[in-house]
Parts: structure tokens; C-alpha cells; sequence
């Protein structure tokens, strides 16, 4: 008998997936039709005839956009790595006066909105001469993604057992090496977490993208995606095969790493 | 009786290892050095002050001058002290961005939770598939907010939508979702409502997962069906939890401005806009940029989230006194 209703269960959780991923379904579905189907009414629910003439016009028009945000998302984890995780391991391991008042300012910096931050940043990227630039880009990226960085790390590092810093003490190693050898080795998985959120973060930002990097010569995939609809309504499969693209990293992170993402979730809970 | 879920703890950081560590770690005091500690914390205090204090700096000076695009690069506005609060408080669109913001905010909430404490309590049943199907919950959260707002752009579109189509197959009449006044508000709750799922899920399934399974046995040898155990059992338990995911979603749905800005860009005329959207109309939305009114948007918005975020802090410390 429990093994109907498991059965039943199954077959409705699968029933709500499908709802739940029809506009991704959808997304796919779209990048494969036909131009020239594109307006039929009612819409074709399969790709019954299938083309890849979105994808064609993605890879000629987009290409030069993913590569773009390849190298603001990587230049954002390593930022973020290089700031975050140093601070980190001084707040959980090495007594820090005015931790505490660290962490509070940490926590509010995540409330600040985007789109104030963009508004501080164009200021003074306008003065600085460093609109449109990347690296202008991966710092106000990093912003979304060093709060929680330092955060989350902090959290992990706390947990470290005492006996083998003090053990690495004994031995004779001095702060940095203990942070180099043995605190990054073992924080290693919430290293990664954190890289793939500052990834995925800075991949899909569009505030930021939109604000400082508007017409720059090298804009990210996001505002690629964003100048395709204004410019061309008529090619939806076009723009849905470069969504399709552009959600790549996301599919991999979902399945190489989908439990350090339900970690990074429930330990950040943050969502930009 | 352990209640308190994962993010709730480690959210607050240092105060996230169990309690005995942090005092551990304490008498560790590396050498006694405070400057060793400080050294390895200076890159963040850096940043914090060239990257977050700075541009709020700059904000607060541009919400309190004349700023035009062309004081702008010289430098020179006009210092007009609190003026630019009183216009935005005058405007016509003052009233509509806070209607707006207040159903935006509270309409989207209210269903991820509802939406995602069902699911949650589904599936934490033990079936087939169902960590695998519980995961893909989880792509409508990863994916870049332009994909998930375009894809619902199109499925809204009047005349070649798949949602107009459907409506038209069950013979009711096409609406036009995101170019009529009536309705473009609700085409974005809808969308929002469904990437707000999968973290209302994530959040209330981990606080399932610190229920204990005996609590359920006792009330089933009690008689109780499922229907009363989820009102007298898992939903009391898990209201701190839910407390937590919903001020948590309302702070992240008060910044909402790609997702409303891609769909509807707040129209038609004033009827999708939020404070987050107008604060960024103002400054990057239109040919001519206006920054002063714009800062002085986006700083009542800091003001919302901040004493919306007081209350989370509050709540945190209040949690783990228990």
C-alpha cells in the first residue's frame, strides 16, 4: 500500500516539476522554432521542427559578450576570494577586537540595494575615468558577493578543531602558514561555495552591467541579451538560444555542485 | 528543542559555531597580537570603506544637491539641502511607487512562502526521485535574472504569448499582460512569485529537516491526521524559521529592479514602478539622466530595507536567547 502511494507521490511531484520548469522548458523550446514559426497562433508545444538558426545568430552576435562575462565573473571570485578569506580567518581564529562590529556592518551591507550602490559607483567611476571598463565591472560586482563571502567563511573556519592550529602552533608555523597550509586546504569546499555564488552573481548581474558598462565596447552577456530584445523583437529565438547559452553556468553548477549550492542557500540566504 | 535551521545561525556569522567555540578561540589569542589579526582583516576594512562607504557617501551628496549631467562632471551643483526628498514626497508618482512597492513586496511573499512551505512539507516525504526533483526546484533560482524575465516576457506577449494562447484554448479572452495598466503589476508579482520559490523552499525545507521524525510518531499514535499535524506540529515549530524567510524576502523583494525593469521598464505610464525601479529610472532609465532625485529615492529605500533588517537582527538575537 505504501508503495502506491510512494508511486502517487512521485507522479505529482513530477506533475509540479513540470509546471515549475515549463518557462524553462519554454526558453528551450523557443530557441529551436523557426523564425518563421515564431508568430503562430496558437504556439507550437513541442519543436516539432527544429532549427538551430537561434543558436547560429547567438554564436555570431554573442560570442564576444560570454567571453566578456567569463572574465568579469573569474576577476569576482578571485577579488572576493582575496579580500573575504584572509578577513575571515583573522574574525573566527585570531581573537579580533570589533569582530562583532564587523559582522553587524557585513550584515547591513547586504540590505544596501543595487541599485544605490550602481548610482555611487557612476559617480565616481565618472570621475575616475573607469566607466565601461572591466575592471570597474568585477569590483562592483564583488560587492554583492564579499558580505557573504566573508560570512560564510567565517562560519565554516570557526569550526576548524583548536588542537590542530595549536598543533600547527607547536610545530613552529606562524599565522600566515597556518592560514596558507592548513586553514585553506580545510575550508576548500566553502571556498568553493563561495566562488560559485560570486560567479553566478556576477554572470547574471544586470544592474551594475546596465549602469556602468553601457556602452562600452565590451559588455557582458546579460546587457548583450538585453540590447538583442530592443533591437530585434521579431528574433525571439535568437534571444532565447543566447538565454539558453547564457544559462550554461548555471546548469553546470547545478550539477556538479548542487550541495554546496543548498549549503550556500541556507548558509547565506542571499539571493540579489 | 532545536528549531533554530542552518541559515539562521550561520547568518550571524561569528555567533554561527556552536557556543563553546567562539570562547575556545578566544584563549587561542594567536602570540597576543591584535596587529596580526588586524593585518589579515585590513584588505576587507579597505574595501568596506573605498567600496561600500564610500559610494553610500556619494549618494547621500548627490540626494542633497542639484545635480544636472553636466554639474555632474564639473562638479559644481548647487547645494539644496533637503529639496530633493520634498519633490520626490510631491511627485505624482510618490503615491503609485509605494502602492506599488508595498503589493509588489507583499504579494510576491506572501505566495513564495505559501507556495514554498506546501512543497516543502511535500517533499519531505521519502519517495522516488524526490531529492532529484526537489533540486530541479532549484533552476528557476540559478538562472540570470534577464533569462527568467525575458522568458516571462515573451510567454505574457499579447499576441504571440503562450499564456494568451492557453487562455484562448479554455475560451477565455487573450488580456495583454504587460502593456495594459490593469494588469502589468500582477505580471510581475506572477513571475517574481515564481523565482521566489525555490528559496522559500530550500530555507523551510531545512527548517523541516530540524523537526524531530518522533514528534510526527506521537501525534500519529494520537490519531492525528496529516492536516492537523501540520497545524498543530510543523507550522508551529517552523515559525521562526518562516519568520526568518519572510523578512529575508522582504528585504531582497524591496531591490527588485532588473526583473520589473526587463518585463514592463514600470509601465505602462507609472503602473509597474516600484521605489527600486523609479530610483532607477531617474538616474539611468531616460536620455537625460537625474541623479539627485534618484539618490534621494534610493536612500528612502535604504531607510525601508534598513528598518526592515533591524527587525531580522532583532528577531536573530531574540532566536538565539531561546
Amino acid at each position: 500500500m505504501t508503495g502506491t502511494r510512494s508511486l502517487w507521490k512521485t507522479l505529482i511531484a513530477l506533475a509540479l516539476t513540470a509546471v515549475m520548469l515549463f518557462p524553462v522548458y519554454w526558453i528551450v523550446n523557443v530557441s529551436l522554432t523557426k523564425t518563421s514559426n515564431l508568430r503562430r497562433s496558437p504556439p507550437s508545444l513541442l519543436p516539432l521542427d527544429p532549427t538551430l538558426e537561434g543558436y547560429v545568430a547567438a554564436f555570431s552576435q554573442q560570442l564576444p559578450q560570454l567571453g566578456t562575462s567569463l572574465l568579469v565573473g573569474l576577476g569576482t571570485v578571485l577579488l572576493t576570494l582575496a579580500v573575504a578569506a584572509p578577513a575571515s580567518y583573522a574574525m573566527a581564529t585570531l581573537n579580533l577586537k570589533g569582530r562583532q562590529g564587523l559582522s553587524f556592518i557585513l550584515l547591513v551591507a547586504q540590505m544596501v540595494p543595487a541599485v544605490v550602490m550602481a548610482m555611487g559607483f557612476y559617480a565616481i567611476y565618472l570621475k575616475l575615468g573607469m566607466l565601461n571598463s572591466l575592471w570597474g565591472l568585477i569590483l562592483a560586482d564583488s560587492t554583492i558577493a564579499v558580505p557573504f563571502a566573508v560570512l560564510l567563511l567565517q562560519a565554516f573556519m570557526s569550526g576548524i578543531p583548536t588542537e590542530l592550529l595549536q598543533a600547527a602552533k607547536l610545530d613552529g608555523s606562524g599565522v600566515w602558514r597556518t592560514f596558507v597550509w592548513i586553514i585553506l586546504p580545510l575550508s576548500r569546499n566553502s571556498l568553493l561555495t563561495v566562488s560559485l555564488f560570486a560567479f553566478l552573481w556576477a554572470w547574471s548581474d544586470f544592474i551594475f552591467a546596465s549602469t556602468l558598462n553601457r556602452s562600452g565596447d565590451l559588455i557582458p552577456i546579460t546587457l548583450g541579451i538585453y540590447k538583442f530584445i530592443g533591437n530585434n523583437t521579431t528574433q525571439w529565438n535568437a534571444i532565447m538560444a543566447t538565454a539558453v547559452i547564457a544559462s550554461i553556468p548555471a546548469a553546470i553548477l547545478l550539477v556538479v555542485a548542487q550541495r554546496y549550492v543548498a549549503a550556500g542557500v541556507t548558509a547565506g540566504a542571499v539571493k540579489d | 528543542m532545536t528549531t533554530t535551521p542552518a541559515p539562521v545561525r550561520t547568518r550571524t556569522g561569528d555567533r554561527a559555531a556552536p557556543a563553546a567555540q567562539p570562547r575556545r578561540s578566544r584563549r587561542r589569542s594567536t602570540d597576543g597580537s591584535q596587529w596580526i589579526a588586524w593585518a589579515f582583516v585590513t584588505p576587507l576594512v579597505i574595501y568596506l570603506l573605498v567600496f561600500y562607504a564610500f559610494p553610500l557617501y556619494r549618494n547621500i551628496e548627490l540626494s542633497l544637491h542639484d545635480y544636472t549631467p553636466r554639474a555632474f562632471v564639473r562638479g559644481n551643483a548647487e547645494f539644496v539641502g533637503f529639496q530633493n526628498y520634498v519633490d520626490i514626497f510631491g511627485s505624482s508618482s510618490f503615491a503609485k511607487a509605494a502602492t506599488n512597492t508595498a503589493l509588489f513586496t507583499i504579494g510576491s511573499i506572501a505566495f513564495q512562502y505559501a507556495a514554498g512551505l506546501a512543497l516543502a512539507v511535500f517533499f519531505r516525504a521519502n519517495f522516488k526521485l524526490s531529492a532529484v526533483l526537489r533540486g530541479l526546484f532549484l533552476i528557476p533560482w540559478l538562472l540570470p535574472m534577464i533569462v527568467s524575465a525575458s522568458a516571462w516576457a515573451w510567454m505574457f506577449n499579447s499576441d504571440n504569448g503562450i499564456i494568451n494562447a492557453a487562455l484562448r484554448v479554455v475560451g477565455l479572452d487573450p488580456v495583454n499582460w504587460l502593456t495594459s495598466p490593469d494588469v502589468a503589476l500582477t505580471s510581475v508579482i506572477i513571475a517574481n512569485i515564481w523565482l521566489g520559490i525555490p528559496f522559500n523552499l530550500v530555507i523551510l525545507y531545512s527548517g523541516l529537516q530540524n523537526i524531530p521524525a518522533d514528534y510526527y510518531e506521537a501525534a500519529s499514535l494520537d490519531g492525528a491526521n496529516a492536516w492537523q499535524q501540520f497545524w498543530r506540529l510543523t507550522f508551529p515549530l517552523l515559525k521562526p524559521v518562516s519568520a526568518i524567510t519572510l523578512l529575508l524576502g522582504l528585504i531582497y523583494t524591496l531591490k527588485v529592479v532588473d526583473l520589473i525593469w526587463i518585463m514592463t521598464a514600470g509601465g505602462p505610464g507609472d503602473t509597474s514602478t516600484t521605489f527600486a525601479t523609479w530610483s532607477y529610472r531617474e538616474a539611468f532609465g531616460a536620455g537625460n539622466p537625474d541623479f539627485s532625485p534618484a539618490a534621494a529615492v534610493g536612500n528612502l529605500l535604504i531607510v525601508v530595507a534598513l528598518v526592515f533588517g533591524l527587525i531580522y537582527l532583532q528577531m536573530q538575537r531574540k532566536l538565539e536567547k531561546q
